[in-house]
């Protein structure tokens, strides 16, 4: 009798010290799991991330596992799809789009014990935290090689969505090339998509048509720059570095690096030390990092050099007052910078912008 | 050798029920083929693909979250397609309805009432009616093709939406994001369960109701002779035109009614995506399900595996979703072979002169 | 480059695939077959054109590929509409499905990597003419090669035996059949056309247009030009007409935009559909233009009556 009862005793212990192993207070091991909107070939946004996940199979080797889904649209099937990853096993799901958002806190709340992560999203729960980038940093730097490299004074700027994040990009660029020259345009064209290679391609013909010999995009192929080398024009990657489409057209590129974040967050699972935070990193984090700088003069090159190290150490802030909104209103005023909630929902365009904002 | 075909004199009615299940087997050899070159185990992949979604509730009940929509579009497809009438716009008309369903929680966010559902419902109907309303008559006044019309509307509907959601129907505490405030209350689908929702209920009481219609009465009739043998409709007095006007009514309010469904439970708010494709996916669920109410629910059940197990597939077995499209592709194909084996006998003929048959 | 500079020659190129599609399909048309599959023919194209020129490193394979892989396509649809005289209107939405997800699959290893363009044309002398220089002697080849099919189609549709027996087929197949005419066999030949031009087109947009590979590239031009031939109420010339008047209006939509105006984007995005309805009720409502030209069996399947 004894003896069943210790057998089922030491049956019953193995069994608790089994379930407890997923809930003990240092994890062994743990499953990392990504959704991406587009494909990872895109070159550009989910590549990016992709990027990201690569690198934390490499740092953290036998202590992660990951596990991936492209092409997730935002719809219906968002939610289904979370929540597979949540009921597989996942301990942390990072979602990397915003339309993903409801989606997101919908599963989450179904699943306490799986930790979410939204990019650029601004609702958080108990375990879902957001992360973004300050791209508007990389924005204004390359506004000012614009400013300094362009000889007819106006850009051009292929544009997806006029949503906050796309629009901040837009103000940050022309503030840093009005920084250099105070009477530089731009002209912008909305093409309805994050990524088609043909419109973007058409929009920046147009462009550079108009004038615009400097062209800078908020899409994720590669077409436009692929149209400034063919007319012997210049201009900027996005999210990636484009360098091998456009050998003498691209000056930089504005590259997404998420890497250090991911590490950093599935640590945080591994030592249980995870908290839903709010992170918004930019260049002194190095979530935001600008591509080498080439085919410009050298003197532009240590400009734009030193301008990145000012935004980085925090010395030089891009929406820092008096900025002018197209009205003619003083929106930040002298000495004062624009709160991070302001920029997150910024729908107004600086003063020299001469395009309507659309809505 | 020639491939010759004699057309049979009725309808083969054991070829009516083993067509599809030949042209699945013959999808699944394809598949099998396809794994197998993609260094799977084919036997395995194929369990993934379309057992292994069966094997939970959470799954099953996804499977008919997902297949709601493609049997509601289906099966008002497969009676257009039944009367020759070719609606392709599905995918705009299901826009429109989630639109026009859309304002009653956007604009009149504080009515909560079941007879605000009721509206809900009524007006993704009416949202998907208007929409198929246009392709019709541009067809029955000015002979306008209602596939390139239809088709061009799902565009149009589309950038519609983009522009709605991004402007005045956005969400003011949104940070200027494109959705529209998220739906609460009496404007979302009750649902059995959590997941399964009111939607699916409908489905299956439109799908028996168009049952008894296209069997048991005159209009159904109507439909079938319209679709095989336009002359003698005319002799018999059946109007062209109506039956025209008609099925794109009825597939507009079913796609509508579809669109209102998936905004008004899984997604839950207006955005500028709101459908995977399910208008063109469900030309396939109407085909797959011979153009037959019953046939469709349960094609519609079968591409939902099949997506649900895409997704899965690329989990567990690292592979792309395009298989999936792929997949479904491939069994239309087959389907549209096996078809031919219902109207016309095949023979092989051997020799230069064809061999006449005793009595001809 | 001024600015109508850019403009004409976007234009241009814009219209050059939708022609190239058009052409081909009005072909396949005008003897009797209706294939919906120009979507499905022409992202195979570009993905096949693309990987072909990416592996080879010649663009010129690059548009063989093209041109055989929009067959290919047009082989399957042939056989299961003529031979096994599926439905056509069916068979050609499943030829696009299947291709655009076909397409996805083969061009995964192709996504993200940097494309061999098709080079411009370059006469010296008379491409550095300003202005006219660049429009008339510096395109890229297949723009020349779909002006070309433009004036080679019409010919050989309305001057030739070959073109007579397209038409009597596509007109009224049981009497060609009983005059003697192959039905079939003409039929094969055009489908086949068809997908070799669709193919074609979609090999210049992932080899000249924007050389890279995406998926869905195509995005809905092949779609476009079926509406094209029925707009141009299938005369080749017309075709042309409706190919420029289209890539027209699509850029008319950026160029506002980058004027400043502030339309909706979104409105300018949607006129081209908008156009294309509206011109189709137009031609189809005019029965002198359409009552003329169409083939009078358009859609039809045939089985020869014994």
């Amino acid at each position: 009798m004894l003896k069943w009862a210790s057998l089922a005793a030491a049956a019953a212990m193995m069994a608790a010290g089994a379930a407890s192993i997923g809930t003990a207070s240092a994890q062994e091991q743990v499953k990392a799991c990504w959704i991406y909107v587009g494909p990872i070939g895109d070159h550009g946004w989910s590549y990016q991330h992709d990027q990201g996940r690569l690198h934390v199979e490499e740092v953290l080797g036998d202590k992660v596992e990951t596990v991936y889904i492209e092409n997730v649209s935002e719809g219906p099937d968002a939610e289904r799809t979370i929540e597979r990853l949540a009921r597989d096993g996942c301990n942390i799901i990072f979602t990397t789009s915003f339309g993903f958002m409801e989606p997101t806190l919908k599963v989450a709340a179904k699943y306490p014990d799986v930790k979410f992560e939204h990019a650029t999203g601004f609702k958080r729960a108990d375990n879902a935290a957001t992360y973004n980038a300050k791209f508007h940093e990389g924005r204004y730097v390359i506004g000012q090689i614009a400013a300094r490299v362009s000889e007819t004074g106006t850009a051009g700027y292929v544009a997806s969505f006029p949503i906050p994040e796309v629009v901040s990009g837009i103000n940050a660029f022309m503030l840093g090339a009005q920084s250099i020259d105070p009477e530089f345009k731009v002209r912008i064209v909305w093409v309805n998509s994050w990524y088609d290679p043909g419109k973007e391609a058409d929009a920046a013909k147009v462009l550079f048509g108009q004038g615009a010999d400097i062209i800078t995009q908020h899409t994720d192929s590669t077409a436009p720059l692929q149209i400034a080398e063919e007319e012997g024009k210049h201009g900027f990657g996005q999210a990636s570095d484009m360098i091998r489409f456009s050998p003498n057209a691209q000056l930089t590129a504005i590259v997404d690096d998420w890497s250090g974040y991911y590490v950093d967050r599935i640590q945080a699972v591994l030592d249980s030390t995870w908290e839903p935070v709010d992170v918004w990193g930019g260049l002194d984090s190095g979530m935001v990092s600008m591509a080498p700088y080439t085919n410009m003069p050298d003197d532009v090159v240590e400009m734009a050099t030193k301008t990145e190290e000012a935004i980085s150490s925090g010395d030089l802030h891009p929406f820092t007052g008096p900025i002018h909104n197209q009205a003619g209103e003083l929106v930040v005023p002298e000495g004062e910078t624009l709160s991070d909630g302001d920029v997150l929902g910024m729908n107004w365009y600086v003063q020299g912008i001469d395009d309507q904002l659309p809505n | 050798m020639r491939l010759v075909l004699e057309r049979r004199s009725e309808h083969s009615q054991a070829m009516a029920v083993l067509s599809p299940v030949i042209a699945i087997g013959l999808t699944l050899l394809a598949g099998a083929i396809i794994f197998a070159m993609l260094g799977l185990d084919p036997l395995y992949a194929l369990y993934i693909y379309f057992i292994d979604p069966l094997t939970s509730l959470w799954s099953l009940e996804q499977l008919v979250v997902k297949a709601t929509p493609l049997i509601l579009i289906g099966v008002g497809l497969a009676i257009c397609f039944t009367a020759n009438v070719w609606n392709i716009g599905a995918e705009g008309q299901l826009t429109m309805g989630a639109i026009f369903a859309s304002a009653i929680p956007i604009l009149l966010p504080a009515w909560q009432s079941p007879l605000a559902l009721g509206s809900m419902i009524a007006l993704g109907c009416l949202g998907g009616m208007i929409w198929a309303f246009i392709p019709a008559i541009l067809k029955t006044r000015f002979g306008a093709s209602e596939i390139l019309t239809s088709l061009m509307l799902v565009y149009v509907a589309q950038l519609f939406l983009d522009w709605l959601v991004r402007g005045p129907w956005r969400d003011p505490m949104g940070f200027n994001f494109p959705q529209s405030a998220t739906f609460q209350g009496w404007h979302l689908m009750p649902t059995f369960g959590g997941t399964v929702h009111l939607g699916s209920i409908l489905a299956v009481v439109i799908v028996l109701v168009l049952a008894v219609m296209v069997g048991r009465t005159l209009t159904g009739f109507e439909v079938k002779v319209l679709g095989n043998a336009p002359r003698a409709g005319r002799f018999a007095g059946f109007s062209r035109s109506r039956m025209v006007i008609l099925c794109f009514l009825l597939s507009g309010a079913l796609a509508g009614l579809a669109g209102m469904a998936e905004v008004a439970s899984t997604v839950g708010q207006l955005q500028p995506t709101i459908s995977p494709g399910y208008g063109f996916t469900a030309i396939i669920v109407a085909f797959l399900g011979r153009l037959n109410p019953v046939g469709v629910l349960l094609a519609g059940f079968l591409l939902a595996i099949s997506y649900l197990g895409g997704e899965g597939a690329q989990v567990t077995l690292g592979i792309s979703d395009k298989i999936a499209r792929v997949f479904q592709g491939i069994l239309l194909f087959f389907v549209l072979a096996c078809d031919t084996l219902i109207l016309y006998r095949v023979r092989f003929e051997t020799a230069r002169a064809p061999r006449l048959a005793p009595g001809e | 480059m001024s600015g109508l500079e850019a403009v004409i020659l976007t234009i241009i190129t814009a219209a050059t695939p939708l022609l190239l599609a058009a052409l081909g399909e009005l072909v396949s048309e005008r003897s009797g077959v209706l294939n919906l599959g120009v979507e499905g023919m022409m992202v195979m194209g570009a993905v096949c054109g693309f990987g072909a020129a990416f592996v080879t490193g010649s663009p010129l394979l690059g548009a063989l590929a093209a041109i055989g892989a929009g067959m290919g396509l047009a082989l399957l649809f042939a056989v299961l509409t003529l031979t096994l005289v599926a439905n056509q209107v069916a068979t050609g939405l499943a030829l696009t499905l299947l291709g655009l997800g076909l397409s996805g699959l083969i061009g995964e290893a192709f996504v993200g990597q940097p494309g061999v363009k098709l080079g411009r044309v370059s006469i010296p002398g008379l491409t550095d003419i300003p202005f006219i220089g660049r429009i008339l002697f510096g395109q890229d080849p297949l723009v020349y090669v779909s002006l070309a099919l433009t004036g080679a189609v019409a010919y050989v549709l309305f001057r030739t035996r070959l073109g007579l027996t397209i038409r009597a087929v596509g007109d009224n197949h049981q009497s060609a059949h009983s005059l003697g005419y192959q039905v079939i066999a003409t039929r094969y030949a055009c489908v086949l056309f068809g997908g070799a031009c669709a193919g074609l087109a979609g090999g210049y947009l992932s080899l000249a247009y924007t050389p890279q590979w995406i998926e869905n590239m195509t995005a809905g031009r092949g779609w476009i030009a079926i509406a094209l031939v029925v707009f141009a109420t299938w005369l080749p010339l017309r075709v042309a007409l409706g190919a420029y008047l289209f890539g027209a209006v699509t850029i008319f939509g950026f160029y506002v935009q980058a004027m400043g105006i502030g339309i909706p984007s979104q409105f300018l995005s949607s006129l081209p559909y908008l156009v294309t309805i509206a011109a189709l009720v137009v031609i189809s409502g005019s029965r002198m233009l359409t009552r003329v030209n169409t083939p009078a069996c358009l859609g039809q399947s045939f089985v020869p009556e014994r």
